[in-house]
Formats: C-alpha cells, sequence, structure tokens
C-alpha cells in the first residue's frame, strides 16, 4: 500500500515493432494529464524531426527515449514510466516487439502483474503475440489484456476483432492466465483507450484505463509462508546482533517461531526493530531488522522461514531457464548464480532437458540454449540453496546466472521443484573428467611442447607466466623440474616418462609446457598418441645462432603477424611442426605469439 | 541499500543536498539503524550552489553525525570556470562531471548511489537499478545488464564501478508525499517565500549572492518563489508559487503543467542532452 492510500499496478506493454505500443503508452500518458506542458512542446518538436505521424503529435516519441533508437525507430530497451489516475497509480514496461530483444521482455514481466498485448487488427496473432505471451506465463504474470489496435484501419469491424480475440483465445487457454479482456482500440485517436468510443457501438466492454484501473492483479504475498530473505547482519556493538532483511512472503509477530533453513536451527523472534521504534509484526514487503532470542550462526543470504513450512535445500534442482547472451549456454561450464540474497560463486547446468518453441509451446530436445531460447535445465550449485517453486514464490523461486568471466547476466532462471520429485532426477555422481576439469578452469587443456636448439627455456617460462597473468592455470615441464638425465641414451626413455606425467595434467586440465629436448619424432610422436590430436602443439622454435634471448629488446617486425611467424612446416618434414621464426624478436614477443596462437585455436579466451 | 553495502568494497552516497538526496540519505539511515551508515557521503560542489544548501548540508551532517566528504575541482577553479561566463555546459562539464570523475577516482569508490528517478527525463527512463561503469565512468546503454525481480547482478572487474539508483522507480509526487510521511527536512528553498529575483531566458534567477552580474536594465524583484529541483543558483529557475507547505507543494503538484526538470537550465541545451551526459559520466 502506497503512502497516498492508492494502490500500485504494474503492468507491461508488448507487440509487434509496428503494433503500437509506444504510441498507446504515450496516448495513456497524454489523456491521463501526466505529460506536462513543456514536455508536450518538445514533443511537437521533435515530432516534426523524427515523427512518423506527419504534422500530428508523435506520442511514441514520449516513451522512445534514447537518441539512437529515435532514429531506427524502434525501442531496444526496457523503458519506465509512471501516472496515475484519481484511483490508482501505475507503472509501465514498454517492452520491445523486435524479435532479437526478447530477454528485455522477460525483465519487464518478471516485475509485472499485468500485461498488454498489441495486436494489429488488420494481422491478426501473430508469431511474436504468441511468444511474449508465453514469456508473460512463464514469468508468472497471471492476468492479460488483448488489446486490438488499429481499429481504424480495419473501420472499426467486429468480425476482425472476433477473429483475433478467438484466435488469440484458442492459443492461450493452456498458459494457465487468471484473466484475458480483450479491447478494440486505436492508439493513435485513442478510441477506448481513456474513454468508450463510438465508433465500436458493438463493443459493451469496459475501456482500457478503466479496466487497469479496476482489475485485481495483486498476488497475495500474505498468506504465504513465511520467508525473511537475510541481507545484511548489524552489529553495532557487541550488545545488539540483528538480521537485516526484508519480508518477502507471509508474516512475522515478536515471540514467532523460526527456523533458519540452511542449517535447520530454530529460534524466535526477539524483537523487529525499525528506525521509526519497535514492531510487533512484519508484514509482506517491509525492510526490519529481526533479533532473535538464541544465538545461532545466521548470515547473509540466509531465509528465515516458518517451522511448519520450510523451503528446500537443494544444491540440485530444475528450472525453467531464459537464455539471455549472445555467447550460447556451455552445459557443464561454471557460473555463479544470484538467488535471493544468496551468492553461489559456483554451479552449472547438468543438462537441458528440453527447450521450448515459443511459437506452440512444443518440447524439443536441445542439448544446450543459445540466445533468446527458453527451455528447462538441471541445475547443480557448489553449495545448496534455500528455494520454494517459482510458481508458489516468485522471490524465493527465481534466480539469475553470471558469467564468471564476463561478469555478463546471462540467464534467467524459475526454479520447477516439482518436476524434481516427478522426474527423480536423484544424484548420481557427476562423472568428473578433462572437459569439467578444464572447464572449471575456463580453459582446454592441451601440451605445448617446444622444440629446437635454443630458447625454448625462455620461451616456455614466459609462456606460462603469461598465461598466469590471464588466471589460466598450467605446468612448465623442462629438464630441470622433472630431473632427467643429460646423456644421449636416456633421452628416449625421458620423453617417455615426460609423455605420460603430461597426459595425467592434461587430464587435471592443465595447459602443459614442455620444453625439453626431444631429438626424435618418432619419440614425441609416442607423446602426441597420449592425447587428442587437438590437445598437442608442437612449436619448433627456429633460433639457429641462439639470438633470441639476448635481443628481448630489439625492435619488433612490423610483419610479425601470426601467419607468417607460426607456420605449418611443409608436408615433408612429417608431423605437423609449428615453425616459431626466431630470429629478429626477443622472447617476449614470440611468447606473445604463441599465446595468440592459443587464443585462435580456443585453447584460452582473451 | 543493504545490497551494496554487503557486496562491495567501498560504497559512497552521492549527496546532493536536493530533496531526493535527503530521501535517499533518510532510506540509508533507515536500512541500517540501529548501526551507523558503513558508508560515507559524497558532496562535489561547484561552488555555485544556492548558500542555503550549504548551510542545510552543514547542518544535517552535524545533527546526524554523518562522514561527509566534499570535492571541489581546483582545476575549474583555477581556469576560472564558471556558470556566468563559461556558459552552462561548460560549466556543468567541469565542475560537476568531471568533478565527480576526479571524486570518485580518488576515493577509489567501486559503488556510488544517486536519487536519479526515471520520471525525471526519458535518458534515465531506460537507466538501470544496478548500473555498470567502464573504468572512464563511461555508460553505454547499449549494453546494459537485464535486471529481473530484484535479483542484482553486483559483479564488477577490477577499475569498473556501479551506480545505484535506489529511486528509479519513484516519482517526484512519491518523493513529496514519503517526505511528507516520514517528516523529513528538506532545504527550505523548496517553500514559497518572497526572494529576489531576475527574469532571464524566460527562467527566474534568484540573486542570491553578489556574483551574478546584473544587466543595467535589471533589477531584482522580490517575488513569491520555490524551486522545484535545486543545483547552482544561476542555473536553476524558480517557479512562482506560494506553496509554503509540503501539503501545499503536494497540491501544487496535483495540478501543475509543468516537468520537473523544465527549471534546469542544463537540460534543454538541445535535445538528448541528458543522453550525452550520462554516458560522459553525469548522474
Amino acid at each position: 500500500m502506497r503512502l497516498d492510500g492508492k494502490d500500485q499496478l504494474r503492468f507491461i506493454t508488448c507487440g509487434s515493432v509496428d503494433d503500437g505500443k509506444s504510441t498507446l503508452i504515450g496516448r495513456l500518458l497524454h489523456d491521463s494529464s501526466s505529460i506536462r506542458d513543456d514536455e508536450l512542446k518538445a514533443l511537437a518538436r521533435d515530432s516534426l524531426k523524427y515523427g512518423t505521424t506527419g504534422e500530428e503529435i508523435d506520442f511514441a516519441l514520449v516513451v522512445d527515449g534514447l537518441e539512437a533508437e529515435r532514429q531506427q525507430a524502434i525501442t531496444i530497451d526496457v523503458a519506465y514510466r509512471y501516472f496515475s489516475t484519481g484511483r490508482r497509480s501505475f507503472m509501465v514496461a514498454d517492452t520491445p516487439g523486435h524479435e532479437q530483444y526478447t530477454r528485455n521482455m522477460a525483465t519487464a514481466a518478471s516485475n509485472a502483474q499485468l500485461a498488454v498485448i498489441l495486436i494489429d487488427a488488420s494481422k491478426g496473432v501473430l508469431v511474436q503475440t504468441k511468444r511474449h505471451s508465453l514469456i508473460c506465463s512463464l514469468l508468472g504474470v497471471r492476468h492479460v489484456v488483448l488489446a486490438v489496435n488499429k481499429m481504424d484501419l480495419v473501420g472499426y469491424g467486429k468480425e476482425s476483432f472476433d477473429r483475433a480475440v478467438a484466435d488469440y483465445r484458442a492459443f492461450a487457454s493452456a498458459l494457465g492466465f487468471l484473466s484475458i479482456a480483450a479491447i478494440p482500440i486505436s492508439a493513435r485517436y485513442g478510441d477506448n483507450v481513456t474513454g468508450r468510443s463510438e465508433a465500436t457501438g458493438w463493443y459493451k466492454g469496459p475501456c482500457l484505463l478503466h479496466h487497469l484501473e479496476s482489475i485485481n492483479a495483486q498476488p497475495n504475498t500474505a498468506d504465504q509462508p513465511f520467508r525473511f530473505a537475510v541481507q545484511w547482519v548489524n552489529r553495532p556493538s557487541r550488545a545488539f546482533r540483528g538480521y537485516a532483511g526484508a519480508v518477502v512472503s507471509g508474516s512475522i509477530e515478536v515471540g514467532g517461531e523460526i527456523v533458519v533453513a540452511r542449517s535447520g536451527r530454530s529460534s524466535r523472534v526477539e524483537k523487529i526493530v525499525t528506525y521509526d521504534g519497535e514492531l510487533a509484526r512484519a508484514e509482506p514487503g517491509s525492510a526490519v531488522t529481526i533479533t532473535l532470542a538464541d544465538d545461532i550462526d545466521v548470515g547473509r543470504g540466509d531465509v528465515l522461514a516458518d517451522p511448519l513450512n520450510q523451503p528446500e535445500v537443494s544444491d540440485q534442482f530444475a528450472a525453467y531457464v531464459i537464455w539471455m547472451d549472445q555467447q550460447a549456454m556451455a552445459v557443464g561450464r561454471p557460473y555463479a548464480f544470484r538467488i535471493g540474497a544468496q551468492s553461489i560463486a559456483s554451479g552449472h547446468i547438468r543438462a537441458t532437458r528440453h527447450k521450448i518453441d515459443i511459437n506452440t509451446g512444443a518440447q524439443i530436445e536441445a542439448h544446450a540454449l543459445s540466445f533468446n531460447e527458453i527451455g528447462l535445465c538441471d541445475i547443480a550449485l557448489a553449495t545448496p540453496a534455500c528455494v520454494d517453486s517459482y510458481k508458489k514464490n516468485r522471490h524465493t523461486g527465481s534466480f539469475i546466472i553470471i558469467d564468471r568471466y564476463t561478469n555478463r547476466t546471462v540467464g534467467a532462471g524459475m526454479i520447477a521443484l516439482e518436476l524434481r520429485r516427478i522426474g527423480g532426477i536423484g544424484r548420481p555422481p557427476l562423472p568428473l573428467g578433462k572437459s569439467e576439469r578444464s572447464a572449471l578452469k575456463q580453459q582446454r587443456a592441451c601440451i605445448i611442447w617446444l622444440t629446437g636448439e635454443h630458447g625454448k627455456a625462455a620461451i616456455g617460462n614466459l609462456v606460462e607466466q603469461k598465461l598466469f597473468e590471464l588466471a589460466h592455470h598450467t605446468m612448465l615441464l623442462e629438464a630441470g623440474n622433472v630431473g632427467i638425465a643429460v646423456g644421449e641414451t636416456n633421452r628416449k626413455e625421458d620423453v617417455w616418462r615426460i609423455g605420460q606425467i603430461a597426459k595425467l595434467m592434461v587430464d587435471a586440465g592443465l595447459i602443459v609446457i614442455c620444453a625439453l629436448p626431444c631429438p626424435t619424432s618418432t619419440s614425441r610422436d609416442h607423446v602426441r598418441a597420449l592425447v587428442s590430436a587437438a590437445e598437442f602443439i608442437e612449436v619448433f622454435v627456429d633460433d639457429q645462432n641462439g639470438g633470441c634471448v639476448q635481443h628481448d629488446n630489439c625492435e619488433m617486425h612490423a610483419k610479425a603477424g601470426l601467419p607468417e611467424l607460426l607456420k605449418v612446416a611443409d608436408a615433408s618434414s612429417e608431423p605437423p611442426l609449428r615453425h616459431l621464426e626466431a630470429a629478429g624478436h626477443g622472447p617476449h614477443r614470440l611468447a606473445e605469439i604463441v599465446l595468440g596462437y592459443l587464443v585462435e585455436k580456443g585453447i584460452i579466451t582473451r | 541499500m543493504r545490497e551494496v553495502a554487503a557486496e562491495f568494497r567501498n560504497p559512497v552516497l552521492l549527496y546532493s543536498i536536493g530533496k531526493d538526496s535527503s530521501v535517499m540519505l533518510h532510506l540509508a539511515l533507515k536500512a541500517f539503524y540501529p548501526a551507523r551508515l558503513p558508508f560515507p557521503l559524497l558532496h562535489v560542489d561547484t561552488t555555485w550552489k544556492f548558500r542555503q544548501m550549504i548551510e542545510f548540508r552543514d547542518e544535517t551532517v552535524k545533527r546526524l553525525g554523518l562522514n561527509l566528504l566534499v570535492h571541489v575541482n581546483q582545476c575549474g577553479i583555477d581556469d576560472g570556470i564558471n556558470p556566468i561566463s563559461s556558459g552552462s555546459a561548460l560549466h556543468t562539464q567541469v565542475m560537476k562531471t568531471e568533478s565527480l570523475k576526479q571524486a570518485l577516482d580518488c576515493h577509489g569508490f567501486d559503488a556510488i548511489f544517486g536519487g536519479a528517478r526515471r520520471d525525471e527525463e526519458r535518458a534515465r527512463a531506460k537507466e538501470r537499478i544496478f548500473s555498470v561503469r567502464s573504468p572512464g565512468h563511461v555508460w553505454d546503454p547499449r549494453n546494459q545488464r537485464p535486471e529481473l525481480w530484484n535479483l542484482f547482478n553486483t559483479r564488477i572487474r577490477t577499475g569498473e564501478s556501479m551506480r545505484v539508483f535506489p529511486l528509479s522507480n519513484w516519482t517526484e509526487l512519491d518523493v513529496w508525499e514519503y517526505i511528507r510521511h516520514e517528516k523529513i527536512s528538506v532545504v527550505p528553498l523548496y517553500f514559497a517565500k518572497p526572494r529576489p529575483v531576475v527574469r532571464r531566458n524566460g527562467a527566474l534567477i534568484m540573486v542570491d549572492d553578489h556574483r551574478l552580474p546584473l544587466a543595467p536594465n535589471e533589477t531584482p524583484e522580490l517575488k513569491s518563489i520555490r524551486f522545484r529541483t535545486l543545483g547552482c543558483y544561476p542555473l536553476s529557475g524558480a517557479i512562482e508559487s506560494a506553496a509554503a507547505t509540503i501539503d501545499d507543494i503536494i497540491a501544487e503538484m496535483q495540478v501543475t503543467k509543468t516537468s520537473e526538470r523544465q527549471g534546469r537550465l542544463i537540460d534543454n541545451d538541445e535535445a538528448a542532452s541528458m543522453e550525452r551526459k550520462k554516458r560522459d559520466g553525469y548522474f
């Protein structure tokens, strides 16, 4: 409840590019007197420059904020707008209709209670219409307004409207919406937007604004089981230890029993502390500080819960995931997870069970998800988290997935706990192999075998040092640390032994750099055979006069591109041999060339 | 706010003395009570603020026992930058944007609370609540992280920083209603009172001190005015009003036909000027 006694409805608008969403919002703002005079003046000026409506004011420009997109005339991001009427205040998220930007729609839908889905009366239900409805449904939006726009283009005919509505209801019946209200409108001319229109005498329902003002779309979080997310431990002095956080569902009273979900330890609420004095009771949405009667261990990320109705504490669960990054999901690769105030440094997607065809809702077999795809995935976390199913609780049932390398938010998930019970994933131990261990280190394991008379050790050392600086896991094998004898006769035996060690290290996910004398191609072939072809990279350091080490400060050649310097020698010299031309280059430059080659081959990323 | 205090190494609350800053400060005090604020306040002073703002700032800091850092861009002072002869655009660039960047770099803050709201301006409507800035404090509106539910991605790399806008979803009216409900004190300039003003380019400029050069035909008149936003006094346009209490202000807002930042001379320089300033590092 807000301070002015009015409640707030958060809704999103979605539709295809030219369905007129922005125009509709502009119209709502204008007709509810939320556009100020100076903004209107600026708008009239801009309409002439950027607008698509000729002399008239282009209401879409109210919402299309950013310069670049104004010129493209496409909304590329989520824009929030606020207006209020005598009965309610509204927060509108304008979401892009452009096919590429599903992730923005999901973002806007995650905080919305209602969706206004626009369709063009002359075009009817499109692929995007279905897509948007499905995303809304998945993200727990339970109320929909189907705004059939551009009625002016079909002469305000009842038939077009009825056809579109029937098509939509047929599709949406499986999506679990609690209400679907269909309204014929013209955003451009204002029909049925803030008042009933004469032009659609056959339509007996309310206008859009009236419907938005009167619908009861508030989720009833007060009746749900008590959950309190601990954000911060408040310890100003030894005498006081309180847990600051938010009541995300249910309510709690002083003296009420709670349990720390993760540890199972229970206690009673001693005090509910706020800046304005102590409270007897805290309701959903309130940010308070709770002190407990017993001295038990509670930290940031913990969830205090109703002892009779506790969340699941699990490190494995199934969830619907929306993939939001250009780089596709990598099954088995570690990602960071954020579940409420719980930051889980590491977890991974064990498997994708299926992806969802967002045009039909059909399940399609898939191994991983790409940008803008939605699917059901099995998640495994390094440490257990307290979770509910998303259907039961939006707060404790949602999470985001973060790339540990780029820090981008790459995915969002909604936990589907009941599926785990039915499906019974159980907990088979994850078979750990080379790929899992490499993935953890965010690299591909391999052997870099340096050969040649001079400069191997210097370059090998530098390559390892540079890899270390890039946070890669490496091991350098050289005569010194593996303790090989100098005698010629032993060399073949040495190579065999070192090959075995290197293979073991590749299994551990390491990048192994070998700087050893290895006279015959046969003995190298032996090592090569121990690992896969892509994992054995042979580099011939061609430094006849041993000048490379001394010439560290020499000027780099402009032509020092990778193809010239690191080339595969011709087929006659038996195995593929990468030829590192050392003349005129310092070891730093040569090591950089090797690194560049590793990036090119996908061993490491920069 | 607690999220930021828990997840970042060195946060700071940008305190501009205005009503939004007052609300943010109040929210912060509430969030950490009974503990003290776990981060300092930072005021970027252009030396052209209203005298009453500075008095109010110093009184607030003293009353609440706060840790306030004040930063002035000394290079700008040395170069003689001022809002009158340098023009509003250069003055804002040097004394606000550059100065802010200096202060942030100097203290190494990794998270900065700002009081910006999405309803203020179109470019701000697309801002995230947790918004990443590159090491040069640059905003890239095309490369923003999606924000779902109330789950914020607080991870940044070394050198990057996070701007955090807890009031993103508040409106001007919400701010005033909250100030009334919580009895938060604000700078007296928000309330109407007879003050000496001159009219320039359609805006009412208050003659706050002797530094404002008056044209030969200009004589300050005494008018009942108040401010909807506060900044540097030569750049802040007042409105004629009789609203002397919070109730009056709220009543006035419900019928007003002009937007809040209309009095800000710096926004009107050209279309999309806020977006450009934001990309540059302005709040």
